[in-house]
Formats: C-alpha cells, structure tokens, sequence
C-alpha cells in the first residue's frame, strides 16, 4: 500500500469516476421521478429501457464507474479501520469490484433483454 | 491577601509516562492569566518534579503546546479566561506522541516527519546568484506565504484523527511544509519531493476533516496545502512526471 504511483492513480481513477458518477447519478433519479410519475410497475420499467441500446450503454457505464469508484474507497476503509494485512486489504478490494462488476452487468443485460420498447 | 475559593483554580494535570494519571492542584486565579501561567505555577509553587516544555512565552518557539480542557492548544497564548468559565482545568500532553513524562512529549516523530515529507529546502542557485526577484502578488508565492509562519508546535499533529489511526502518517504540519516548498520557485526537489509527499502516508490519506486548520494557534489550513498537495501530484501523475 505504500507505492506512491499506485495510490495516486487510484486516487485520480476515484476522482475520475465519482465525476462520472455525479452524472450518472443525477440522470437515474431524474429518471425515477420522472417515472414514477403514473405508478411504477415492472412492465412500464421493461417498456421505457428494455431493449433500448442507450439506456443500457448508459448503465453500462454507471456500473463500471460504481466498480471502480467503491472498491477503492472500502480498501481504504479496510486499510484504515481493520487490522488485515495489505495483501488481503488489495484482494477484498478486487473482489468487490468484479462483484461489483458481475451483478452490475447482469443486472444491465437482464433489462436489456426485457425486449424493444 | 488572601485567596479565597472562588478565587481559585481547579487544576488537573497529567502526571507519570504513558500510563500516568490526573494529579488535582488548587491555583489562584490572576487577572490574564495564562494556561502556562497556571502550569509554571505549580511548578514553581506547589511541585517542582512536574515536567513541562516552554521557552519564548509570546507564541513563537512552539515548544508549549498541551491538551488543555480536552484540546491542544499553545498554553503560553491560552487566557485561563477563555478556556475555564467555570474554573477548571484539565492539562494533558498533547495527543499523538509519545508522553516523555508529566507534560513533555517526544517530538522525534513529529519532526522526523517533515524531514521524510521533503520539508528541507533544496537549493537551485549559489551564493554568486542575485536574490531571486519574486513578485508578491505571484500565486504561488501566494501559497507559500498562507503556510510559512507554522511554528512546529504540533497541535495540528495531535488534533489529526487521522494520524491517530495510522502511526506512518506524515501528519498535516510536514505536509504544509512541503506546500510551502512546492511552491517556492527557488527549491529544485520537483518531482522527488512529491513523491515522498504522495501515497496512503500522505496526502492521499487527509480525509479533509479540518481539526488542523480548527486548532492551528496561527490560523493556518494545511487541510488547503494537503488539497495543493493532491492537485500538485496528480498533475505530476498525468504529465508523467511523477
């Protein structure tokens, strides 16, 4: 954890990502209000973002920025509040964000697959 | 004359190493009247064994600095007034280092930081260069001067939770010392410099919670320098510098 080059890149890369995500985030919340507006239910979320390339794109990029962002920011965590050596710190990190990754991804290609709008 | 209760002080003070406990002393109360008055009082007056750290009085050496009513503070500029309406006391060695004895803690640390953190000027020129002409009004000379007159007291030092739980650390005061250095236009440490500043013992790990700039008896912000810091290193980073 000590290698100045790899902490500020990770530092830059949750930097990079959490600008990303301010995006992300103001864009999904708009959403939901927005849909929200006449009652949610599964079949008005299949029809406005099922199949659609560019909602999926834009949550593809969500995902990956969140996958990115937080794993980082719980090494951190880990390093500082818990007494696990470096090594285990680096691969529960890891491990978040393919999980991350994983679920996020899925999670996109299920919608997606929900049919055209 | 004299002293009666109300006129008194009800002074706790540490006593013993690491694992001491609060001693209780009764000081008269004195018309702007300092923590470091109350200390050397008890000292001179009622304890001579009882160890503690000054030396200029007026706020420049920065060798008083103790937990006073549960934060650090410079003693010899601390009205009594100010910090004790209802009369009472509590004097601690200051947090983070280790307690020497009574109120003396080891420093080593502290300043053996801001030797790793680059604090030593390194210099470009030699004595057969002019005087470097540097405008005041340049940014960063701006910078330098927002940060030059830390006194090395450590207060800041030990109102950082963050050097409370991670002991490497570099702490805010050597890192408003490397500011300084970053932006002054005659050290030539560059890049080396913000590499010893960068990383989880540096100023990547500020968490930005302010209780340097909070305590600082100078109302200096290393939390800015330590931000300085990052911006200075990632853009090091990026030009592929670093």
């Amino acid at each position: 954890m000590n290698n100045p080059r790899v902490e500020t890149w990770l530092w830059l890369a949750q930097r990079a990502s959490a600008a990303v995500l301010a995006v992300a985030v103001v864009v999904h919340l708009a959403g939901i209000i927005f849909a929200v507006q006449g009652g949610l239910t599964a079949a008005e979320v299949a029809g406005r973002v099922g199949g659609s390339a560019a909602w999926a794109a834009f949550y593809g990029v969500f995902v990956a920025a969140a996958a990115v962002h937080a794993p980082i920011g719980v090494r951190t965590v880990l390093s500082e509040m818990t007494p696990m050596p470096a090594s285990w710190v680096n691969a529960a990190a890891a491990l978040f964000a393919v999980v991350l990754l994983g679920s996020g991804f899925t999670a996109v290609a299920a919608v997606y697959r929900l049919g055209p709008p | 004359m004299a002293v009666t209760a109300s006129e008194t002080l009800s002074v706790s003070i540490w006593r013993g190493g690491e694992h001491g406990r609060f001693v209780a002393y009764e000081v008269p109360k004195r018309d702007s009247q300092t923590v470091l008055d109350v200390v050397t009082y008890v000292q001179r007056r009622l304890d001579a064994s009882l160890s503690y750290r000054f030396a200029c009085r007026v706020g420049m050496c920065g060798s008083c600095a103790m937990t006073v009513n549960g934060r650090p503070r410079w003693t010899c500029r601390t009205h009594v007034s100010r910090v004790a309406g209802d009369g009472r006391l509590e004097i601690a060695p200051l947090r983070n280092l280790p307690v020497v004895k009574d109120l003396s803690v080891d420093m080593r640390t502290f300043f053996d930081k801001w030797a790793r953190a680059g604090g030593a000027f390194t210099p470009t020129g030699s004595r057969a260069d002019g005087f470097a002409a540097i405008p005041p009004a340049d940014a960063k000379r701006r910078n330098a001067d927002a940060g030059v007159e830390c006194i090395g007291c450590g207060v800041c030092y030990a109102a950082c939770d963050v050097v409370a739980w991670k002991a490497d650390y570099l702490g805010p005061a050597a890192l408003n010392r490397a500011w300084t250095l970053v932006n002054d236009a005659r050290d030539g440490a560059g890049a080396a410099r913000l590499l010893k500043v960068a990383g989880d013992a540096g100023c990547h790990a500020c968490h930005s919670h302010q209780a340097c700039r909070e305590h600082c008896p100078k109302h200096l912000n290393p939390t800015a320098a330590i931000a300085g810091l990052k911006r200075a290193v990632a853009v090091a980073a990026l030009k592929g510098d670093l």
